[in-house]
């Protein structure tokens, strides 16, 4: 038995679910974001990511050149991250996370159905002009796709954690995370913060959006990948940047793995849910996630 | 946890339980004389089984503090169980299979719970989603479940309790006023007693809670059973008595959220609200629908109609959470109290 393993099949197998865990990332970043910043699961960063794949898409068909289509998508998406500020957050402020959540739940609906309403709700090609023409390395095929989505996810990753470091905005985010009273008495204007990490993850959804969008199609079960990044982000920790591309690495590989090696056993199509089994496991050892900070009791 | 208290302040003219008299008076005895096959087919049955589904997640979210996304995974539970029961043992009553299934859903509830012994807030919320996934799934992918149909559907039996045939519209309505009015009786006894008691004051600090002695973990997974047995026979009304033909898709995550959303506009942690959200939520598309035809007429297709649902609900969540954080049983209580105000000082 042992020795008829294919271990290059393993191994393609394996890379195959690395990469496309790093997809898993990207959603994830995005989610990583506001809840570092504001304590809250944004549940409709799904819905911002179909809205940003949409809009982009949309304008593209209708002869936008492709550089000024990104620079408009990005601008209506700092738009609307300014509008939820506005109208949800602040008057919310203070509130319980979970009335936070709640509200990120009807905003999640509100967004679905405006950029259907807006675009119309048939399916979208979108090509970002990457030829998937599988790559070989040692013996390996490797989507070329996915190297791209890689490298991009790896550079925003970069972008981000240079951001939180260094730039005094970044600190300030980092305050208002660790204690929203203190941050509101030493000066920190919460409004501001909030409308620029809501565009940042309106910029991560946006990225996201088309690399998904370039893979699936961009269509309402778009928004649906939110579903695939929550495992993730239990696995990781909800404020770990770190923690959200381990923990799409370990589902990616580990959904892949298991959909070839044992799906069969039952009856096939366990990707629904199998990312959730393990990240439910790992958080019985573990009840913040591999890199999450231990103050889950506060919530 | 949201702090929500209870409401103690009893109704100042007829004592408490003379109103919900009159109201199952009004039920039983008024609305299946003057009731249209419309309003039972279209809005006295979804309410009364959302209603109910309220009242479970209600005992879970809104008492226990226990936040839970897969509330529709409960009742596909029960609904399922029920049906299998009902086709495979002989000779079990219809309302032996119906208390059965909600059994089976409670034991797959305490499953879905275990992870709330470790689990808190978002986390637990998360690990929710494994049940909605898992359940819908297997119901669809063994096709056992469904007696080896397609795609897993399934046809509800005929309604009969003690040979009275109840398959008409009103007396599919009688069943399901029944067993909602029964069972949330109890849900209103329990969240009174001292379990009720337990359950609130884990959600409102589990440290406090632990410390003057309430065994958290089994008050949890009991918070678990009992919520996800009402949501279980919930689901049986929403199959057998509103339906009739049940799939797995039809409890999909859309309708845990919809559970979630009655609530949350109804009113967290009151018996009464879910029965309030309920009937929003049921209402609300059909009058949507109307005033959009109404309105627009052609432009407002059944594409428009989705879209403009969900915004519109979606927008109604966020007002409730800012404007009226305690929902809509706490809109109707204030509106009475003016009321009684203004008609005793006249």
């Amino acid at each position: 038995m042992i020795a008829d393993f294919d271990y290059q099949f393993f191994i393609e197998v394996l890379v195959g679910g690395l990469l496309s865990g790093v997809m898993y990332s990207l959603v994830a970043i995005g989610f990583v974001l506001i809840y570092k910043t504001s304590g809250v699961l944004n549940f409709a960063q799904g819905a911002l990511l179909l809205f940003a794949a949409l809009t982009f898409v949309s304008l593209v068909e209708r002869g936008v050149p492709f550089a000024l289509a990104l620079v408009a998508t990005f601008a209506i998406m700092v738009a609307i991250g300014i509008a939820i500020e506005r109208t949800v957050l602040r008057p919310l402020t203070n509130k319980p996370p979970i009335t936070l959540f709640m509200a990120t739940l009807g905003l999640s609906y509100i967004i679905e159905g405006a950029a259907q309403l807006i675009w119309g709700t048939q399916v979208h090609g979108l090509d970002l002009g990457i030829e998937d023409v599988p790559l070989e390395v040692g013996g390996v095929l490797i989507s070329q796709f996915d190297i791209f989505a890689a490298v991009v996810a790896a550079g925003m990753v970069l972008l981000l954690s240079l951001f939180f470091r260094y730039t005094r905005i970044g600190l300030s985010f980092r305050a208002v995370a660790d204690d929203q009273f203190a941050a509101l008495a030493v000066g920190l204007r919460l409004p501001l913060i909030w409308a620029t990490v809501w565009a940042a993850a309106g910029l991560v959804a946006l990225v996201a959006g088309l690399l998904w969008g370039a893979r699936l199609g961009v269509q309402f079960s778009l928004s649906l990948v939110v579903l695939k990044a929550l495992p993730v982000l239990v696995l990781g920790g909800f404020d770990s940047i770190l923690g959200a591309i381990v923990g799409g690495l370990l589902i990616g590989a580990s959904e892949k793995l298991a959909e070839v090696y044992i799906g069969d056993y039952f009856g096939g199509g366990i990707e629904s849910w199998f990312a959730y089994v393990v990240a439910l496991a790992f958080l019985l050892i573990r009840p913040s996630g591999l890199f999450g900070q231990k103050l889950v009791e506060r919530v | 946890m949201t702090a929500i208290t209870s409401n103690f302040s009893a109704a100042p003219v007829l004592p408490k339980w003379m109103a919900s008299v009159l109201l199952l008076a009004f039920a039983y005895g008024v609305v299946p004389l003057i009731g249209s096959s419309y309003l039972f087919e279209a809005i006295l049955l979804p309410f009364l089984a959302l209603g109910l589904a309220g009242v479970g997640l209600n005992i879970l979210t809104g008492y226990a503090g226990q936040v839970s996304l897969g509330s529709a995974a409960f009742m596909a539970a029960g609904a399922f169980a029920a049906y299998n029961l009902n086709l495979r043992v002989e000779g079990l009553p219809l309302i032996g299979s119906i208390f059965l299934a909600g059994i089976v859903a409670a034991a797959i509830g305490i499953v879905f719970g275990l992870p709330s012994l470790r689990l808190k807030g978002f986390y637990l919320a998360v690990s929710t989603l494994a049940a909605q996934f898992f359940v819908q799934w297997a119901l669809t992918k063994f096709s056992w479940f469904s007696n080896e149909s397609a795609s897993g559907v399934i046809d509800a039996p005929r309604l009969s309790i003690g040979g009275l045939a109840l398959d008409g519209a009103v007396g599919r309505y009688l069943f399901a006023l029944t067993i909602v009015s029964i069972l949330t009786f109890l849900a209103y006894r329990l969240v009174s007693s001292q379990t009720g008691r337990n359950f609130i004051a884990i959600r409102d600090n589990e440290t406090a809670a632990r410390i003057i002695g309430i065994p958290v973990l089994k008050t949890k997974l009991l918070a678990f059973a009992i919520s996800s047995f009402i949501i279980g026979v919930a689901g049986v009304i929403w199959a057998f008595a509103y339906l009739r033909t049940v799939e797995p898709a039809g409890f999909d995550l859309d309708r845990s959220f919809q559970i979630l959303f009655i609530i949350i506009i109804g009113g967290l942690a009151s018996i009464r609200g879910a029965f309030f959200g309920a009937a929003l939520i049921v209402v609300f598309p059909l009058g949507l629908s109307r005033l959009g035809g109404f309105l627009l007429g052609d432009v407002f297709d059944s594409g428009v109609l989705d879209m403009s649902q969900r915004i519109v609900l979606g927008a109604l969540i966020i007002l409730f959470l800012i404007l009226e954080p305690d929902g809509l049983v706490a809109l109707w209580d204030r509106i009475r109290r003016r009321l009684l105000f203004a008609w005793q000082s006249t």
